[in-house]
């Protein structure tokens, strides 16, 4: 595969890194001195120029390119990058953003700006932030069909009140499927009647409400409630983006946020969580609050050395859990020796994302389950699909694999998928399926 | 700074205005010829109102209407139209007992005279404003046939059902040059904190306002006179039909009948009921109905909360009155445990006093004190915004509620940012602080004409109760009608000397331009004088 990566920061290095092995790659970075560096320490080749200029592009034989990444820092050059990339061949695209608000046009169309696939650091952040904070049971956690799924993994203890229960029993949840069961090495695909034993591990599909809300009968001890402080120091967009998505899941936490005019404006747009207005490293503020009793402190301040400060203040005081935002890759094993649990680098995040997404190939999306037995896709169908049309009853009936068909996304919304369910092209379906029997289902979407 | 207005523009279209509503005189002229009765009152009447306009619109041959410009328009246009309002009412009562009749007793000393001639003019004025303010509080003395002509009687009713949608937004409807500046002056005019622009273009938003306006005032008609044709209601002919219909979606209150509602019996009054319900609902909403945007009226937080708050106290009040709380009456009063009249004066009374209409069907004033403080504690509820009900309104008391609350809240724990929020929309904080100020205003105004009043009446020998005085404030400032006492439904304020009347003529006209807009530019044009 002759692959294209314009800008060779943290992220592009990383990913040009990974791929390096298998493909012909090509960075682009605007900085001369950079690219003459990285040609040394990757096998790669490098061009220095403007990833959004034809003729950068026309260098680095983008026509003839299966696959372009635009990871540089700065989203609209990113999203030029790969509008111009479209005109000149037709390689798959992958833009970087940070703004959630490109994120949330290109949603709309999934072509829009002439990108195929689209990463946003903050909102996966934010994400695997509220993974860490909101699903601390959760072996494996991840986002489907744009984070209107999630697929979690939870490994069932003894004390679990779940354990010895059926699946019946314990699916209450409305928008909740059942995927599978790892028991001894071997998959089982539950059934109702099928009975929940201690040591397995169980896989769900579903909203991440629903999700969030088996995790708290499955351990309740752990999996945070309304009645759990998280406190979210600093409004910078991840620590918007982590209240929302934590008020989604019916949590309500509390955000610190010095400026005036900010804070004003996360309290208009998050009314399940409590703003509050001070220096958040003033260390008698965080007393007075009680920071101290909270569960969780999440920092997502503008700045490494105040995220620093601030957690190592709220791990002073004797917060439970830390968790904070590293900007800079080199810091996160620093951040988590002076004993932050969690230090999350949106960098790594985004390039993480990329690099799963062009593993998967077949697939828009994907997990990989237990060495591989199993993986949760996400498939598209399009219109000459075999499966349009069918229900899935029929579906699961024609192909001769294990399969469960976890949810169903149609015009951004969730269908939790029922035997009748009719499938129809356009359709995202999140699929947990044996490893051996990817290939087969893929060809059929 | 000088707080410059170019006035004459101003005057110019106030000309305009009246002469629109020269043409709307048409009306009780035409009843004056069904009804043979002199028809030279209103003749004479289109003649000097049309030659006022078109004098005031010469000041001005084009005029340039700015926001300033648009503020003082509809604070005059309001004052300039119950000026107007008041040449039937002199004409008509010229040589005649009439208490609002132009009156020249011959023979006496100058003063004398004058003296007269003043107090007819300032209850001619009260009457006019009272009208179109939909205030409904009347000096006209005895109500009857005898005593007034039918057209008058129309002309009355007339003026309420002009006031209630608001003559300024009618004017936006027709007339193209107010279309500029439309949405100042009807922010101005519409009652409500926020002006609900529905279409971009604001001649229609004030269109579809009054089309849904007249819509609901004919169905009103059809069913009162149906009632009548198939003998439910036999003293409810075309004319108490069209009457009745003029009053109860503008939240008005006047009726040509002594007995107001209680001249018609039950049938009549439940179907009224739901109207007066009506005409407290925020018009935009039956907009949004009619577009089968069923949704956006039922998860209206103002609207929830006011159709609650009149379910809610119609039931207290019914128990009230279950329990014997109003001595039994002639004037269609309540017997104790008679369920469907108690249910009935109740769901009446508060449809009436909530919203501010006026109307009555029984004389609560003699109800027991219980009873009446708990209607006065309604009257201070008022209607929706962009209703045509009058008082405080149900959005604001929510806004004010929820910025205490959060007042209360914020001062336990100072750093805690918290933006008060309606409905799950964040209210502007600009507008939080211009609800708690015309709350404020509201009240300081309520007891100020309530002293005024009591001292002034005293000062003439009449001695009020603390509740009729507070009562005669809150009613003319709430644009509601009726008080207690001897302001009754039945009542009348005639006994009030000059100056009070005069007073509460100010306090209707601020009550329906909701103060702010009328003070506004008092204040502006005062300091920079000074």
């Amino acid at each position: 595969m002759h692959v294209v990566v314009v800008g060779a920061g943290e992220v592009g290095t990383s990913i040009a890194a990974n791929l390096a092995a298998d493909h012909n790659v090509v960075v682009i970075d605007i900085d001369p001195d950079r690219a003459e560096q990285l040609k040394y320490e990757l096998d790669v080749m490098t061009l220095a120029g403007d990833g959004a200029s034809l003729a950068t592009l026309e260098d680095a034989e983008v026509g003839a390119a299966d696959m372009f990444i635009a990871s540089t820092d700065d989203d609209r050059t990113n999203l030029v990058a790969c509008g111009t990339a479209k005109t000149v061949g037709d390689p798959f695209t992958i833009a970087r953003t940070k703004s959630v608000e490109y994120l949330r046009t290109w949603e709309l169309t999934e072509s829009a700006f002439g990108v195929d696939f689209m990463v946003c650091s903050d909102l996966l952040s934010a994400e695997s932030i509220v993974d860490v904070v909101g699903l601390p049971a959760a072996v494996d956690v991840d986002p489907f069909a744009g984070g209107l799924v999630q697929m979690a993994e939870f490994e069932i203890d003894a004390d679990s009140p779940v354990a010895g229960q059926t699946v019946a029993e314990a699916d209450r949840f409305e928008s909740l499927t059942f995927a599978g069961l790892f028991r001894d090495g071997e998959i089982i695909l539950p059934r109702g009647d099928t009975a929940i034993e201690t040591g397995d591990r169980a896989v769900v599909i579903g909203s991440p409400e629903s999700v969030q809300a088996f995790a708290n009968d499955l351990a309740p001890e752990e999996t945070p409630d309304e009645a759990d402080e998280i406190v979210i120091i600093g409004g910078s967009e991840i620590g918007y983006q982590t209240a929302r998505l934590l008020e989604k899941r019916g949590l309500s936490p509390r955000l610190i946020e010095q400026d005036h005019d900010r804070a004003r404006w996360l309290a208009e747009e998050l009314p399940g969580t409590l703003v509050m207005e001070h220096d958040a490293t003033d260390t008698d503020f965080l007393a007075r609050e009680h920071v101290d009793e909270s569960d969780f402190v999440v920092a997502t301040l503008d700045s490494d050395e105040r995220n620093l400060l601030a957690s190592v203040l709220a791990k002073r005081l004797g917060t439970d859990r830390v968790v904070a935002v590293v900007d800079n890759g080199e810091y996160v094993t620093l951040f988590e020796e002076i004993g932050i649990d969690v230090a999350v680098n949106p960098r790594q995040v985004t390039a993480e994302e990329i690099i799963r997404f062009t593993y998967g190939g077949v697939a828009e999306n994907i997990a990989v389950l237990e060495n591989d037995q199993a993986e949760v896709l996400e498939l598209q169908l399009t219109e000459d699909s075999e499966l349009v049309g069918c229900s899935i009853e029929e579906a699961a009936a024609g192909i001769d694999t294990n399969l469960v068909f976890g949810a169903i996304t149609r015009d951004r919304e969730l269908i939790t998928p029922r035997g009748d369910t009719e499938l129809a092209a356009g359709d995202h379906i999140v699929v947990f399926v044996e490893s051996s029997f990817v290939e087969a289902l893929a060809s059929m979407a | 700074m000088r707080w410059r207005v170019d006035l004459r523009a101003s005057v110019s279209l106030l000309g305009t205005i009246i002469k629109y509503l020269a043409a709307t005189m048409v009306i009780p002229l035409a009843v004056a010829v069904v009804y043979m009765e002199d028809v030279w009152v209103f003749v004479v009447s289109i003649a000097i109102a049309v030659a006022i306009g078109v004098g005031l619109e010469r000041l001005d041959p084009e005029p340039d209407l700015g926001p300033r410009e648009a503020l003082v328009l509809v604070s005059i246009s309001w004052f300039g139209v119950a000026v107007v309002g008041t040449i039937p009412y002199l004409l008509a009562g010229y040589g005649t007992q009439s208490t609002v009749g132009l009156q020249l007793p011959l023979g006496d000393g100058a003063a004398v005279i004058l003296g007269a001639l003043g107090s007819s003019i300032v209850n001619a004025l009260f009457e006019s404003m009272s009208g179109f303010t939909t205030t409904g509080a009347t000096v006209l003395g005895e109500i009857s046939f005898d005593r007034h002509s039918h057209a008058l009687l129309m002309w009355r009713q007339l003026t309420q059902w002009l006031g209630g949608m608001g003559i300024i937004v009618l004017m936006i409807a027709i007339l193209p040059e107010l279309a500029v500046n439309g949405a100042q002056l009807m922010s101005s005019e519409a009652p409500g904190p926020e002006l609900q622009k529905l279409t971009p273009k604001i001649a229609e938003t004030a269109r579809a306002l009054w089309l849904i306006y007249l819509g609901f005032t004919v169905l009103l008609v059809i069913l009162l006179y149906t009632l009548s044709v198939v003998g439910l209601a036999p003293e409810m002919d075309l004319y108490n039909a069209v009457a009745h219909g003029f009053t109860t979606l503008p939240t008005g209150g006047f009726s040509p009948q002594a007995d107001s509602i209680a001249a018609f019996g039950a049938v009549v009054q439940w179907v009224i009921i739901p109207f007066m319900i009506v005409a407290g609902v925020n018009f935009a909403l039956f907009w949004h109905l009619l577009r089968g945007e069923v949704d956006v009226m039922l998860k209206n937080a103002e609207f929830r909360t006011y159709a609650g708050a009149i379910a809610v106290i119609t039931a207290v009040l019914s128990v009230l009155l279950f329990r014997g709380g109003a001595p039994p009456l002639e004037l269609g009063g309540t017997t104790e445990g008679v369920t469907e009249n108690a249910l009935r004066q109740a769901a009446f009374q508060i449809g009436s006093l909530l919203n501010s209409t006026g109307y009555a069907t029984a004389d609560f004033a003699q109800w027991d004190g219980h009873t009446q403080f708990f209607l006065l504690f309604a009257m201070f509820i008022g209607g929706s915004a962009g209703s045509t009900g009058g008082g405080v309104k149900v959005i604001r008391w929510l806004v004010v509620f929820r910025a205490i609350r959060r007042e209360l809240y914020t001062t336990a724990r100072p750093d805690v940012v918290r933006p008060v929020r309606l409905g799950g929309q964040v209210v502007d904080e600009d507008a939080v602080r211009g609800i708690v100020v015309f709350t404020l205003l509201y009240f300081i105004l309520l007891i100020f004409g309530a002293v005024f009043i009591m001292i002034d009446s005293a000062r003439i020998g009449v001695e009020l109760s603390a509740l009729e005085a507070v009562s005669a404030s809150l009613a003319t400032i709430g644009n509601i009608g009726p008080g207690f006492g001897k302001l009754g439904p039945f009542g009348s304020y005639l006994f009030f000397p000059d100056s009070s009347k005069l007073l509460m003529v100010v306090l209707m006209w601020l009550g329906r331009l909701e103060i702010v807009p009328v003070l506004a530019v008092l204040v502006a044009g005062v300091e920079d004088v000074g």
